[in-house]
């Protein structure tokens, strides 16, 4: 049987990174094939390129046993190439039919006036071939995000589809839901579609996939069957040699507890997430992307309203209703977005490192005392080794480390207790990474408490005094530095409450 | 430091950073200063013209400036026209309804502004409505008092001694015989003076770039987001307040139906001056430029003859023009 798509030699690279090298991949027709790899890893760009958001660099791509180029998305759609997209792309106040033939409206005879029966006629056919009962004029905003995930499949299918890419299609369903989308996924399966499936879920990955295809930093490692034992699939995955510096975890286990947090709810994202931080105290919050890490540092730092729970720091109770009301008791908080949450990146580097505490540097309550912004501002620079060349520098015209550092220097100056860093060095290059890593570990022997947030396991691994995995908004387990491996906090991000978990 | 190197270093400081952008917007109004000159030698560059261009810039001056705050926190106030004339009425109302004396009716209706810039300021935090719609709303309820307090009618100056020295009298002129320059003109520099230095110098200037250019940042820096916003749009009232005062002084009276469309000019001074719609970016001395070159060219038209109706199309062009090369210039960085 010639396969759907082939896909060999591929190479991706993007400023500064090499996204794909040589990776291969094949779909049969009738085929579930799982896509598996870190965050990172490769799969999303790789998938990309095949739904024709991004141009290859090199490599081949057959379809049906012939090279084509995909030029662009509504290319890969002539192609009968589908993508079902993370975040979904519908608009909420037009109907389930209106958005399947978006921009391909059936129009009458005059073709003056859009067919609206036709329309719905035409998408009623799609959902009697998923064997799906709803009503094509349901406006979308009236939809579960399951049953707007639904829509997309149907969209995906009027383009007639014979490849249907699904980027981590279960991450906001339930199991019910789960269970209706692989009956589709099924029904497809029977009709000759090809699907890849991009997912974290490992159970959910034996119970649907044919295969597994690993990736593993942009490269192609090996295709088992999904019947493979997880564990091994795991190895795979992580596998990679680290050279890590031997790192040495201070005994904290009588310091003072300076953060204690209680029960924290909010909705579906957080729950009951509960942890304590001792001064000295590296705490890394672990797991794959989507399980509620950042949203348990903004609940902490006041920046979302939380349903309920309860954030001590030296015992106090402080109320979250604000940002403000957390610096005030001594937490920052670095966001992993430095361009929209951490930075006034049009503003010079002064005026940012000054931001959260410019209270004190006014005279007479009002007028900014230059010399002193400019002093202390100094200091920060000269300490942390802030590449600028001059306080005035605009903050966008930094590298990504050197911004980095100016938004941990806001936080210094402001003298908090507890520094939560989520994701510290994404996008910063090796050198910078571990000039914050030694800023870290100096930070925490000053006694402050630390809790960083990362993706990336090695980083975890390098940084972690204690671990905490989360996974679907719940704390999944917790780890001693140094029992933490990476097959055991892959294992624990993954962890489904039906699912099996991996020792 | 001396006293002299001392003023430079803070002028420089003023400038740093939009030297560029205010210098295209000076060199425009250099250039169109010297074509009218070239066009009506006799009757445009004499000292009546002048000083009577100095005096067509101060309301709208004062009101651009007002205006420039709110702009660069990436907001927008529609009722700083109407506001002018509410301000107005209510200097009437304190000094020739209620026979207040002079002083403490021009602070008490630039109290009325700051009250209003902070109606507005409360509208946008927490009820929160877009300052588009806020301020919109803020523009028709404060032309409907308006007209309500007076009944419809213009309420006049005649009786409050000194009154119309305010805008027309001249300190200048006294001291120095051969330069008659209005009080208008003099309290338009001031007041572009003080927010200048309110404006680099303060955290409420601070504030106002750091909310333009990223609002989450700040909120997310423990920054009380709504309390800075409340304090600018105040003081954004109380400049409106003097702009008030000084149309009400050259009048002799507070006109009510006047004041809307005001907004849009000091707006389009704004913008000819190099602040940017979008937040983050923007100088008094920019908006004071700007404003000029709004009256240069409608002063300069006029003596032309070219009638009124070309005057506006003339008028849109070059705003149009003007965040045209802003853009071009933007670009090529």
């Amino acid at each position: 049987m010639t396969p759907l798509v082939s896909i060999t030699e591929l190479s991706k690279s993007f400023p500064g990174v090499k996204a794909l090298d040589r990776v291969r991949f094949d779909l049969m027709p009738g085929e579930v094939h799982a896509l598996m790899g870190e965050n990172g890893a490769g799969k999303s760009t790789l998938m990309k390129i095949l739904a024709g958001v991004y141009r290859k660099d090199s490599g081949v791509i057959l379809l049906d046993g012939q090279p084509i180029e995909i030029i662009s998305p509504a290319h890969a759609q002539l192609l009968t190439i589908g993508i079902i997209h993370q975040e979904l792309n519908l608009m909420g106040h037009l109907t389930a039919a209106q958005n399947i033939y978006l921009g391909r409206e059936p129009r009458n005879t005059m073709g003056l006036f859009l067919d609206e029966g036709k329309l719905n006629r035409d998408a009623q056919l799609l959902f009697d071939r998923m064997n799906m009962a709803l009503a094509p004029t349901t406006l979308i905003s009236e939809l579960t995000v399951a049953r707007q995930q639904m829509v997309e499949i149907a969209k995906a299918l009027s383009f007639k589809s014979r490849i249907l890419i699904m980027d981590e299609p279960t991450a906001a369903l339930n199991n019910t839901e789960i269970e209706e989308l692989f009956r589709i996924i099924r029904q497809l399966k029977i009709e000759g579609v090809g699907i890849v499936y991009i997912s974290h879920k490992m159970d959910e990955i034996q119970r649907i996939a044919d295969r597994i295809t690993v990736m593993r930093d942009g490269t192609y490692i090996d295709t088992v069957p999904a019947a493979t034992p997880m564990s091994q699939v795991i190895t795979m995955m992580v596998g990679r040699t680290l050279e890590t510096t031997k790192k040495v975890i201070p005994d904290t286990s009588s310091n003072e507890v300076v953060l204690d947090v209680r029960g924290l709810n909010r909705g579906r994202v957080l729950r009951d997430v509960s942890f304590t931080v001792r001064s000295g105290e590296i705490l890394c919050l672990a797991g794959l992307m989507g399980a509620g890490r950042t949203e348990v540092a903004r609940a902490v730092f006041g920046a979302d309203a939380i349903d309920s729970g309860q954030v001590r720091v030296h015992g106090q109770v402080i109320h979250l209703t604000s940002p403000q009301d957390a610096v005030q008791a001594g937490i920052g908080y670095l966001s992993e977005d430095r361009k929209h949450f951490g930075l006034a990146t049009g503003m010079d580097v002064e005026s940012n490192i000054t931001l959260p505490s410019l209270k004190r540097w006014l005279k007479w309550g009002m007028f900014l005392n230059q010399p002193a912004i400019h002093a202390i501002s100094q200091q920060m620079v000269d300490k942390l080794n802030i590449k600028t060349p001059s306080l005035t520098q605009t903050a966008k015209l930094l590298s990504g480390g050197n911004q980095q550092k100016v938004v941990i220097a806001k936080w210094l100056v402001q003298d908090c207790e507890v520094l939560i860093f989520d994701e510290p060095t994404r996008g910063i290059d090796v050198g910078a990474k571990s000039e914050i890593y030694k800023l870290l570990n100096d930070l925490a022997a000053q006694g402050r408490a630390i809790v960083v947030i990362s993706s990336e396991l090695p980083e975890v691994l390098q940084l972690s005094h204690r671990v905490l995995v989360m996974c679907e908004g719940r704390i999944t387990g917790e780890l001693r530095g140094d029992e933490a491996t990476q097959e055991n906090l892959m294992a624990l991000a993954t962890w489904r409450d039906t699912g099996a978990t991996v020792h | 430091m001396s006293e002299s190197t001392l003023l430079s270093s803070w002028l420089t400081r003023l400038s740093v950073g939009q030297t560029k952008q205010k210098l295209l917007a000076f060199a425009s109004l250099i250039a169109l200063i010297l074509v009218f000159t070239l066009l009506k030698p006799d009757a445009f560059m004499t000292q009546d013209n002048i000083i009577g261009i100095l005096q067509s810039t101060t309301v709208i001056g004062v009101l651009a400036i007002a205006s420039t705050f709110i702009i660069i926190t990436s907001g927008i106030d529609l009722s700083v026209g109407v506001l002018m004339t509410f301000c107005a009425v209510m200097a009437g109302v304190f000094m020739v309804n209620l026979g207040m004396p002079l002083p403490l009716g021009v602070v008490c209706a630039l109290a009325m502004g700051a009250l209003s810039g902070c109606i507005s300021g409360l509208t946008i935090t927490k009820l929160k409505v877009p300052p588009f719609i806020a301020t919109l709303g803020m523009m028709m309820l404060l032309k409907g008092a308006s007209l309500i307090i007076t009944n419809t009618r213009p309420i006049y100056f005649g009786d409050v001694e000194g009154f119309d020295q305010i805008a027309l009298g001249s300190l200048i002129g006294e001291l120095i015989p051969s330069l008659p320059i209005p009080n208008g003109v003099l309290i338009m520099f001031v007041v572009a003076m003080v927010c200048a230095v309110v404006l680099n110098k303060t955290a409420l200037g601070r504030y106002a770039f750091a909310l333009g250019s990223n609002e989450e940042a700040v909120r997310l820096s423990g920054v009380n987001v709504d309390r800075w916003k409340i304090i600018i749009y105040t003081f954004s009232g109380g400049i409106c307040g003097v702009a008030g005062l000084l149309i009400a002084s050259r009048l002799n009276s507070a006109q009510p139906a006047l004041g809307q469309g005001y907004e849009l000019d000091a707006i389009a001074a704004v913008v000819i001056g190099g602040t940017s719609l979008s937040g983050g970016v923007g100088t008094i001395l920019g908006t004071i430029i700007g404003a000029f070159i709004m009256s240069v060219l409608i002063n300069g038209l006029r003596i032309m003859s070219v009638a009124q109706e070309w005057q506006m199309v003339l008028t849109g062009l070059i705003i149009i023009l003007a965040v045209y090369t802003d853009n071009l210039r933007r670009s090529k960085k």
